[in-house]
């Protein structure tokens, strides 16, 4: 009976040393499906976090947003629905929102212009997000110009950068006294752009859409739970876009993993016989050539995930930003919150790993079950 | 004692062009002596060894070990005769392992790991203590003259060396039958004498030597008990 975790080792260490005799194609095949892994992975972790991020910024807004259509298109609501709307049972709260859209010729992108009655903003000031300060280059205290309706200057001061832990929904924010949303836009009085509800009871929410809709024919209910679901759909959208471009990558590598794993050189079917003439079995030489596989593989996917890991986390997905990040020209700059799924994990482990050890299993196992001196004299 | 019977070894068989390296051999190997199978290239002298060692299956006729493979497989008495022909191919593995020694004519060392490294690479799967496997390597380099070559690589090695270290390797498991297929065919005169010298040790240690060689200084030697010339595949003397 020999004993069988000695005879692991040995083949393990003789795997290892077969694979450092032949350093360059090995290091070629590790870098190569390290990369594969470090961008699939990167891919993955990206967006998860983005949709866990925003998850977690939309649990603060409201239960409903309530918009009013002219001819199929967004219009302003009057206030009256206001007072009329907290009267449903059930509706707690209903605030009229007044926002809009500000494009800055200079920079070239829209910002988001939202009203807001923050008793800590000081008169003809507004407070900015990380994108906004970034994109003009303005920081608190600084004065900025916004052109309004009549094509006339409007200067207002800078009297905050909003955090960055908001940037993934602030980033082109602005946030100015209603006044000067109306006076900037030319927005009339007794108008809303939108009412924002907050419910007691989310499951009453159905319900009260639907009285909203009879008492306001003209009124497009929107709930949270449809909001996240369209975030869902955006970011598994563009993860999607970007899988189909990776997709001739991956295929590359694929055929080349393939090549390099099934492709038995002459002088390692004639290294299988000489082992087998030496007293190896072929359970010997099929325990070494899969020591040899997953050693590459498992090295080539913990490389691939720490690097997605911290190009992610740590660089804010840097490659993949302007594919996946952004609207119009202002890239929100956020750190992600670290977090790993160990079903996704699992997944890209027996996505990546298991068919290339699969790969180099078939070419061994043929050459391993032959008679030896047959595999010495190929 | 190794006894064949009407063996035959005939590649691609079924298909156009069959081709049989040994025909209907029939013969008697005594144990701890050397015997020399000679005879010119392509009559079925590497062949012939290839299917005692266990490396191949005849495709027909029947193997006999007396006495020779008790260490391999445990269960059998010393003394007890072990067809081989029809044995799977776990046991002909642990046959190979345990009783047999091979030296090949171009030595198949692995190239890249070092010399110890090569003479380890039978104890592997053996599970042993790598320890006293690792001990019992070296003093057997020690006593071929290649101490100082131990952690060398193989690539380095001149022909003389490299078949010691081939050696070595062929002794590590201490198999009771040494087999060497034309162990001289790329030595000089005198690493040809000292090879003989090493065949001269190993015979007084009881070990049972076959060697294919159309050499000389190899089937004239004095140490050769038997003789046996094959042609086209078939004993023509036995002397």
């Amino acid at each position: 009976m020999r004993p069988p975790l000695q005879r692991y080792r040995n083949i393990l260490d003789f795997a290892l040393s077969s694979l450092l005799r032949r350093k360059g194609r090995n290091l070629a095949l590790i870098s190569v499906y390290t990369l594969v892994v470090f961008v699939i992975a990167s891919l993955v972790f990206f967006v998860q976090a983005l949709k866990r991020e925003a998850h977690e910024l939309l649990a603060q807004a409201p239960d409903m947003v309530v918009q009013r259509m002219v001819a199929g298109r967004h219009d302003p609501v009057p206030l009256a629905q206001v007072e009329a709307i907290r009267n449903i049972r059930g509706v707690d709260e209903v605030q009229a929102r007044l926002w809009g859209y500000y494009y800055d010729p200079v920079f070239g992108g829209n910002l988001t212009v939202l009203a807001t009655e923050d008793a800590a903003l000081a008169p003809d000031a507004i407070w900015i997000g990380q994108g906004v300060a970034r994109s003009m280059r303005v920081k608190e205290g600084d004065l900025i110009p916004l052109r309004g309706y009549d094509g006339q200057s409007n200067l207002f001061s800078i009297q905050k950068v909003l955090p960055e832990s908001s940037e993934l929904v602030s980033s082109d924010l602005v946030l100015m006294a209603p006044k000067d949303v109306r006076a900037l836009f030319h927005f009339p009085e007794g108008l809303a752009t939108d009412l924002a509800i907050q419910a007691g009871n989310p499951r009453e929410l159905p319900t009260i859409a639907a009285k909203i809709v009879e008492l306001y024919p003209d009124s497009r209910p929107i709930l949270k739970t449809e909001i996240l679901r369209t975030y869902e759909a955006v970011f598994d959208w563009r993860g999607g876009l970007m899988v189909v471009v990776l997709g001739s990558a991956v295929l590359s590598f694929i055929i080349f993993a393939w090549d390099k794993a099934t492709g038995l050189s002459a002088e390692e079917r004639k290294e299988i016989g000489v082992l087998k003439s030496l007293g190896w079995e072929s359970s010997d030489v099929l325990l070494l050539k899969f020591w040899e596989g997953t050693v590459i593989s498992v090295t080539a996917f913990l490389t691939g995930v720490l690097l997605a890991y911290a190009h992610v986390f740590f660089f804010s997905a840097s490659l993949f930003e302007h594919a996946l990040k952004g609207w119009s020209v202002l890239f929100p700059r956020f750190r992600l919150i670290p977090a790993l799924d160990g079903y996704q994990l699992t997944v890209l482990f027996f996505l990546t790993v298991l068919p290339y050890t699969a790969a180099t299993l078939v070419p061994s196992w043929r050459a391993a079950t032959v008679d030896p001196d047959a595999a010495m004299r190929s | 004692m190794i006894e064949l019977s009407q063996v035959v070894k005939t590649y691609q068989a079924g298909l156009a062009t069959p081709f049989t390296a040994v025909d209907r051999v029939t013969l008697s190997i005594p144990a701890a002596r050397l015997t020399v199978f000679k005879g010119p290239s392509g009559s079925g002298k590497t062949t012939l060894l290839t299917l005692i060692g266990c490396m191949a299956r005849p495709t027909s006729g029947r193997i006999h070990l007396h006495g020779l493979a008790a260490d391999a497989l445990p269960h059998l008495a010393p003394a007890e005769a072990l067809e081989i022909t029809s044995l799977p191919e776990r046991f002909l593995t642990a046959i190979r392992r345990r009783t047999f020694g091979f030296i090949f004519q171009q030595f198949n060392l692995v190239r890249g790991i070092s010399v110890l490294e090569n003479v380890l690479l039978p104890t592997y799967p053996t599970g042993e203590d790598p320890r006293a496997v690792e001990a019992r390597a070296v003093a057997r380099l020690e006593s071929l003259g290649l101490a100082r070559h131990l952690r060398s690589s193989v690539d380095r090695l001149s022909g003389g060396e490299a078949q010691r270290v081939a050696i070595a390797r062929a002794l590590i498991n201490d198999p009771a039958v040494i087999i060497a297929d034309e162990p001289t065919a790329h030595l000089d005169s005198r690493l040809s004498e000292d090879f003989m010298g090493l065949m001269s040790e190993f015979k007084d240690a009881g070990k049972t030597l076959l060697i294919t060689s159309h050499d000389p200084i190899v089937y004239d030697s004095e140490l050769a008990d038997l003789v046996v010339e094959m042609r086209d595949g078939r004993v023509v003397s036995e002397t």
